[in-house]
């Protein structure tokens, strides 16, 4: 009858929290999530302020190459590049780490600040991944829908065509694009993607994984059109527009959510390993993968050219899958993602 | 269970060509794309494109362009490459086959194997300090990039520390099973162990998740009633059911890696696989080396997906009538 005797003195909203503030109260007593979280936003400044440590702080430019370039060392001119005296003597011997403001993690073949490169480089990892993550996401939850709401023939196409790509290992379908689009501009329709234009890997890494989140999608919109809710708005007349927008999407979006860290995880990954294989992103652009590539040659000699963009990637995909975890324990703890877990 | 498998053999046919009429669409329709150019490599003459039409009927319609494809990789078997001129492709692959699987086999068995003891050890000893080491080599599993974590291998074994604890290791690259059980095996032994350890973390996870449900089952508190030692109860009731979600896991998996993920693992440590073939038919783009390779590793994908179809009706009877 009354409202006043479940009032309690510190809350003044009459309504509760709503599923999205419980999530995110959620996800804040998880100290993990949270740890991860502010690893996170962490990388995420630090690479947005590549152009100002590269202006400011390296006084370098991370793209030309500086192969004449000198450093000073103790009141000393140094090349950035020395002639290597093993082997045969026919390679360069970068300058290692100087943990210095210049130079702080060494120099690539090139004479280029590995630190800045590694700034920049994941500005664009980031970026690829979060992106390819959004549009494969908003694809999956678009087909996933249509294919489950619909059935059917409808469902039958979108099934088959996603066990076909399902059954069709990512990499080779990511490399059989990358291969055949990364070398010459590409004219759809109106548009045209410039070869080596970073939109590339990111529409290939973003469709590839359509399945991966497709399906789970299918069969919660399958279960979904049974549920009494859903059949009460079909009694009611509610057209199949108002249904999708009203009942159905309203229910898939935390399982969407829940894929975006996890995700952005998998697609980062993606990209540095489809770069590491140079049909990623082209140069002069950089990512962690192309820096991780040009640290290759270097590896037993300079092996921070190669290392520490890895341990950046690893960092940053950790600390995405504990996010991930924790929002799945908050939003949607059943959902089953990464096969059987 | 007959019936049940030859559906999904059908299936399987139906999906291989599928994706050989995919992987074709990519190579030879793609808007914007010359077929030809992309076939006869960087810089080909005028002479060797018009060899490249005649031979591939580049002139005539899509699908004979298909058929014709097919054969020259199927029937006739007889694709040669335009880059290192005259060279022919299928028996590049069928050398390379064995390699792959050396490697795939051998670190899913580590792999499969950690996991199992990982697993039942966690739900064996729940609350203890096993369940953390878990979940943390579960999140680093699906987290560090494999070819980069090669790399440091390769840098401790094979460099820093060759002069002293790790001077056993060969130097990389793969000696054949023909050669001696113990060659073979030294030579694929980091390759193994740092695949396995990628994935050892998150299937143990998984056993255990499954594990620890299985042991609030009915028919575990049944044979606990009949007095069934609890450790018997763990492996002989707890397990078996467990183990089909690890099953299925598996076939992705391993399909995956068969058919490209172990692509990385190849290039690091210089195994000639299938995905080093690739990977080096990439550099000199010789594209149809590139899909002969995708389609034979497809191939094996959908074979390794099969197979544990048939295992999994096979652990499971309920799915034979689905």
């Amino acid at each position: 009858m009354s409202t006043s005797t479940t009032s309690t003195p510190s809350t003044s909203a009459t309504r509760s929290a709503g599923p999205w503030l419980n999530a995110w109260r959620h996800v804040r007593r998880d100290k993990a999530a949270m740890a991860a979280l502010f690893v996170l936003v962490l990388v995420i400044l630090v690479c947005i302020a590549a152009p100002f440590y590269a202006s400011s702080i390296a006084h370098t430019d991370a793209f030309t190459s500086n192969v004449n370039g000198t450093y000073v060392v103790d009141g000393q001119t140094k090349p950035v590049l020395e002639a290597s005296t093993e082997g045969l003597g026919l390679g360069v011997n970068p300058i290692g780490p100087t943990w210095t403001s210049q130079f702080f993690l060494g120099a690539d073949n090139q004479g280029r600040d590995v630190m800045a490169r590694m700034l920049y480089g994941g500005r664009n990892s980031l970026m690829i991944g979060f992106v390819s993550a959004v549009i494969c996401c908003v694809l999956a939850g678009f087909v996933g829908i249509v294919a489950g709401y619909f059935g059917r023939a409808v469902d039958a196409v979108l099934s088959r065509a996603l066990d076909v790509m399902w059954a069709f290992p990512v990499y080779l379908l990511a490399i059989c694009l990358s291969v055949v689009l990364i070398n010459s501009s590409v004219t759809i329709g109106p548009v045209t993607l410039n070869s080596g234009s970073i939109i590339l890997p990111i529409l290939i890494i973003g469709i590839v994984y359509v399945p991966y989140v497709a399906r789970p999608i299918r069969g919660q919109v399958l279960s979904l059109r049974e549920r009494e809710f859903v059949q009460a708005a079909v009694g009611a007349g509610a057209p199949d527009s108002r249904l999708l927008r009203r009942e159905i999407l309203p229910n898939v979006l935390p399982t969407l959510i829940v894929f975006l860290p996890l995700m952005t995880a998998i697609n980062m990954l993606t990209e540095s390993a489809l770069s590491f294989l140079s049909i990623g992103v082209q140069p002069p652009d950089a990512s962690w993968g192309t820096i991780i590539n040009d640290g290759v040659g270097l590896l037993y000699t300079r092996p921070m050219v190669a290392i520490a963009p890895g341990i950046m990637l690893a960092v940053t995909a950790v600390a995405l899958n504990l996010l991930g975890d924790g929002v799945r324990d908050a939003l949607d703890p059943k959902a089953r993602l990464r096969g059987a877990v | 269970m007959w019936r049940f498998a030859g559906k999904r053999a059908l299936a399987a046919i139906l999906v291989l060509f599928a994706i050989s009429v995919l992987v074709f669409l990519i190579f030879f329709a793609t808007p914007g794309v010359d077929p030809a150019a992309r076939i006869a490599g960087r810089n080909a003459s005028q002479e060797t494109l018009a060899q490249v039409r005649q031979s591939f009927g580049l002139d005539q319609p899509i699908w004979v362009q298909y058929g014709v494809m097919m054969r020259h990789l199927f029937i006739d078997r007889d694709l040669t490459s335009f880059v290192n001129r005259g060279a022919e492709v299928i028996p590049q692959v069928t050398q390379a086959i064995p390699v792959t699987l050396s490697l795939v086999i051998g670190a899913a068995v580590i792999w499969v194997v950690l996991a199992l003891v990982m697993g039942v050890a966690a739900t064996a000893f729940r609350g203890t300090a096993i369940d953390p080491i878990i979940v943390v080599l579960g999140v680093i599993g699906v987290s560090l990039p494999v070819y980069w974590l090669g790399e440091v291998v390769n840098l401790i074994t094979q460099s820093r520390l060759h002069d002293t604890i790790f001077a056993w290791v060969p130097p990389l690259g793969y000696a054949p099973l023909s050669d001696g059980f113990a060659s073979w095996s030294l030579h694929l032994l980091f390759p193994w162990l740092t695949l396995a350890v990628l994935y050892a973390g998150i299937y143990a996870r998984v056993l255990r998740s499954e594990m620890v449900g299985a042991m609030n089952e009915d028919y575990v508190r049944m044979a606990r009633a009949k007095g069934i030692g609890e450790w018997r109860v763990l492996i002989r009731h707890a397990l078996r059911t467990s183990l089909i979600s690890v099953v299925s896991l598996f076939g992705l998996d391993f399909g995956a890696l068969i058919g490209g993920a172990a692509l990385l693992t190849e290039v690091v440590f210089g195994l000639q696989g299938i995905g080093k073939l690739t990977y080096d038919s990439l550099q000199n783009f010789d594209l149809p080396v590139i899909l002969a390779c995708v389609l034979y590793a497809a191939f094996f994908v959908v074979l390794a997906n099969f197979i544990v179809d048939l295992l999994y009706a096979w652990l499971d009877p309920r799915v034979r009538n689905v």
